[in-house]
């Protein structure tokens, strides 16, 4: 018989197991991997670590002493200009949302024919990419950006004269300071003859330009450009966000009739891992001193500032633009339109070790949606014109969300969102944005 | 392109014209010949020329100048600054005195020659333009060199070739050193060939069999922890 007073003896209670924050699973894994491996992680896509983002903003709406206007019946202008500072023809944006720069060869051929044909319908602009531009890309592109890399792959004075603007590429947020890489598993004939280059090698792009090193050679440079172009087309400055102020004051001093200015969430074809999450500053850092160089100037407005690097919806644009943005541009937001990393291909997402949603091995040239792959099987899962729907439909929502805040807010063109409209709901954000932290006039780091 | 031929031989002088007239000019002609006095060494002088005219500058110019050439014969008799016909598809580019940095540099086709010497990164990222420099070349010449040829008669500086791919590099004199990646090649006949020939258009007056030839040894063509010290 047992003494009901006196229970067995247990093993005395333990604290359950703890994971280390510092060393936490995602950690332990890379380190195995890196040793197992002796190479770098590389992957797509941008950060993925949590930053001070737009969602740590809000809008304050009109009150007592704002009047809103009425949605649809009081107009909400989001016409753009862009580039008129030197160029006879400057880009007219229906709307403040641009489609990024994006290589064919990183993207499929039909991809890029789907962004061109969702711009159109939007109104608004396409660019190209490391590797040039393809006949396909101008064809389905009204307004197509040209990009001019370091790695000049494909760079030819006859696409020159068929762009509608030039970019110089200086850097990207997910990368400031680093070069491109296209691995040879996307290196298929028509990229690799596109690029001069051996078909089916790792292919590198260089970080520097090869014919001009500081802004005083760029000033020149852009100067041939515009006689090469007849002066007839906006040229813009591409930055990585690092030093905004300085690079974007340097932009401007440069000639450049437009700055992009593109945060550390800003997406990549491929790009160590390393690379994409510690070097750079996040987008929302990067607005207010870019801003406050083209004031500095008396550039605002004249030389306009596209912000990409994270951007999702409605309400990140009209974040943007209050901060003192003229427009944005999207990259991975585009891609998701399209269809990239849709939970109809988790079987698929699976093999291949991952899931959607996570699916980050663009430069691996597997993409189950058929984007970021030049396997022509793959590639032929995505219909052009169905995808290009979705992404006119996409960027018309978000065209949508951006005017009934700006409406929200009493203005008329969504141009005239400012940085009173909005407060932060955390220190950080309040410090980076410049805007008050909400319920209190207290902005870090300004003097009352 | 208009196909209305427009010829317009004639001396455009650049201490009356703007840069943009002379270039507006040079860019509207189809055919012809054209002088350019006084550049003054101003910058983007007759860049983006499409058709086969010819022009030659007296005098010196500054940075791009035939920039993106296609098709036109452009000789500057005098030194050129930075950048010499960069990313030239077609055409003829002559300079009879000195080039600074990066001449040639992501051209895609035609020939440019050098009489003088060439300064650092000649023939940088290249694509397929052939270059022939009658004095030496600076450090870094051919840096990422993908395809054309770069023939230097005189001397090479440091790191001919680094991260070459499929560039061909024939230097008479010698080579400070080699690049990562860059390799001397076997001389065959086709080479002997190839260099007869194109000394001969360049206006050349060299021995093929002078010549030593450097390539890329491909050991960086894909990305191997073992080149990691290379990189
Ligand atoms: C697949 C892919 C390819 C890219 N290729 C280029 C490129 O060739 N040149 C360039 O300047 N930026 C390139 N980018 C960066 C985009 O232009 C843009 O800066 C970035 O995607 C914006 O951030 P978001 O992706 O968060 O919208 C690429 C981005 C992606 C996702």
């Amino acid at each position: 018989m047992t003494d009901q007073s006196n229970p067995p003896p247990k093993a005395p209670p333990r604290t359950v197991p703890v994971k280390s924050a510092t060393f936490d699973d995602v950690t332990l894994s890379e380190i195995r991997r890196a040793a197992a491996t002796g190479i770098y992680d590389i992957r797509g896509g941008g950060a993925k670590r949590h930053l001070p983002h737009f969602d740590d903003l809000l809008f304050l709406g009109a009150s007592m002493s704002r009047y809103p206007l009425e949605g649809y019946r009081e107009k909400c202008g989001t016409e753009v200009v862009i580039g008129a500072r030197h160029a006879k023809n400057p880009i007219i944006l229906k709307t403040p949302i641009t489609i990024a720069g994006m290589s064919f060869g990183s993207l499929s051929a039909q991809a890029k024919e789907a962004l061109g044909r969702g711009a159109n319908a939007a109104g608004t602009s396409t660019t190209t990419g490391d590797g040039g531009m393809t006949p396909e890309e101008r064809e389905h592109s009204n307004l197509l950006v040209y990009q001019l890399l370091p790695s000049r792959y494909g760079m030819n004075p006859d696409d020159l004269r068929k762009a509608d603007a030039i970019e110089v590429v200086v850097g990207q947020g997910a990368k400031p300071g680093g070069g491109g890489m296209l691995l040879g598993q996307k290196i298929s004939e028509r990229v690799a003859k596109m690029r001069t280059l051996p078909e089916g090698i790792d292919q590198r792009s260089a970080c520097r330009h090869p014919d001009w090193t500081g802004p005083d050679d760029l000033e020149i440079k852009i100067q041939e450009l515009r006689e090469i172009t007849g002066w007839r087309v906006p040229i813009y400055i591409k930055v990585g966000a690092s030093r905004p102020y300085y690079d974007v004051a340097l932009a401007v001093k440069a000639g450049a009739d437009a700055v992009v200015l593109d945060g550390m969430q800003g997406g990549t074809a491929a790009t160590q891992n390393v690379f994409i999450e510690h070097v750079g500053i996040p987008t929302l850092a990067a607005i207010r001193p870019a801003v406050q160089a083209l004031k500095d100037l008396g550039m605002h407005r004249t030389v306009q500032l596209i912000v990409s690097g994270g951007i999702r919806n409605g309400a990140d644009v009209a974040k943007a633009l209050a901060l003192g943005a003229d427009a944005v541009s999207i990259g991975t937001a585009a891609l998701v339109a399209l269809g990239d990393n849709d939970p109809v291909w988790e079987d698929e997402y699976r093999a291949l070790g991952t899931t959607a949603g996570a699916y980050d091995d663009w430069h691996e040239g597997n993409d189950p949606a058929g984007i970021t792959t030049q396997n022509p099987a793959l590639a032929a899962r995505l219909d052009p014109v169905a995808a290009g729907r979705r992404l006119a439909n996409y960027l018309n929502v978000m065209t949508l969300e951006l005017q009934t805040i700006a409406r929200a807010c009493g203005k008329s063109h969504v141009l005239n969102l400012e940085p009173e409209d909005l407060v932060a709901l955390t220190v950080e954000a309040a410090a980076m944005a410049g805007v008050p932290l909400a319920g209190t006039s207290w902005i870090p780091g300004r003097p009352d | 392109m208009t196909t209305a031929t427009m010829t317009n031989t004639g001396v455009l002088d650049l201490s009356a014209l703007s840069l943009r007239e002379a270039n507006e000019t040079l860019q509207a002609a189809t055919e012809g010949a054209f002088t350019i006095v006084n550049p003054g060494g101003r910058h983007a002088i007759a860049c983006g020329l499409e058709h086969p005219v010819s022009v030659t500058i007296e005098g010196h110019t500054g940075y791009y100048c035939a920039g993106m050439n296609k098709n036109a014969d452009v000789t500057i008799r005098g030194n050129a600054g930075t950048g010499l016909a960069e990313n030239i598809m077609s055409g003829t580019v002559r300079v009879t005195g000195d080039a600074s940095q990066a001449a040639g540099a992501t051209g895609h086709g035609g020939l440019v020659v050098i009489e003088g010497n060439a300064s650092a990164r000649c023939g940088i990222s290249m694509k397929g333009v052939d270059i022939v420099v009658g004095g030496n070349v600076g450090h870094m010449s051919a840096f990422m060199a993908q395809a054309g040829n770069l023939v230097v008669l005189g001397d090479a500086g440091e790191d001919l070739g680094d991260s070459i791919y499929e560039a061909r590099l024939f230097v008479r004199g010698t080579v400070a050193r080699l690049g990562t990646d860059c390799v001397e090649k076997e001389m065959r006949p086709e080479h002997l060939a190839f260099l007869a020939d194109i000394l001969k258009r360049a206006g050349m007056d060299a021995d093929p069999r002078d010549f030593r030839r450097y390539g890329s040894a491909r050991t960086l063509y894909h990305f191997k922890i073992d080149n990691a010290g290379a990189y």
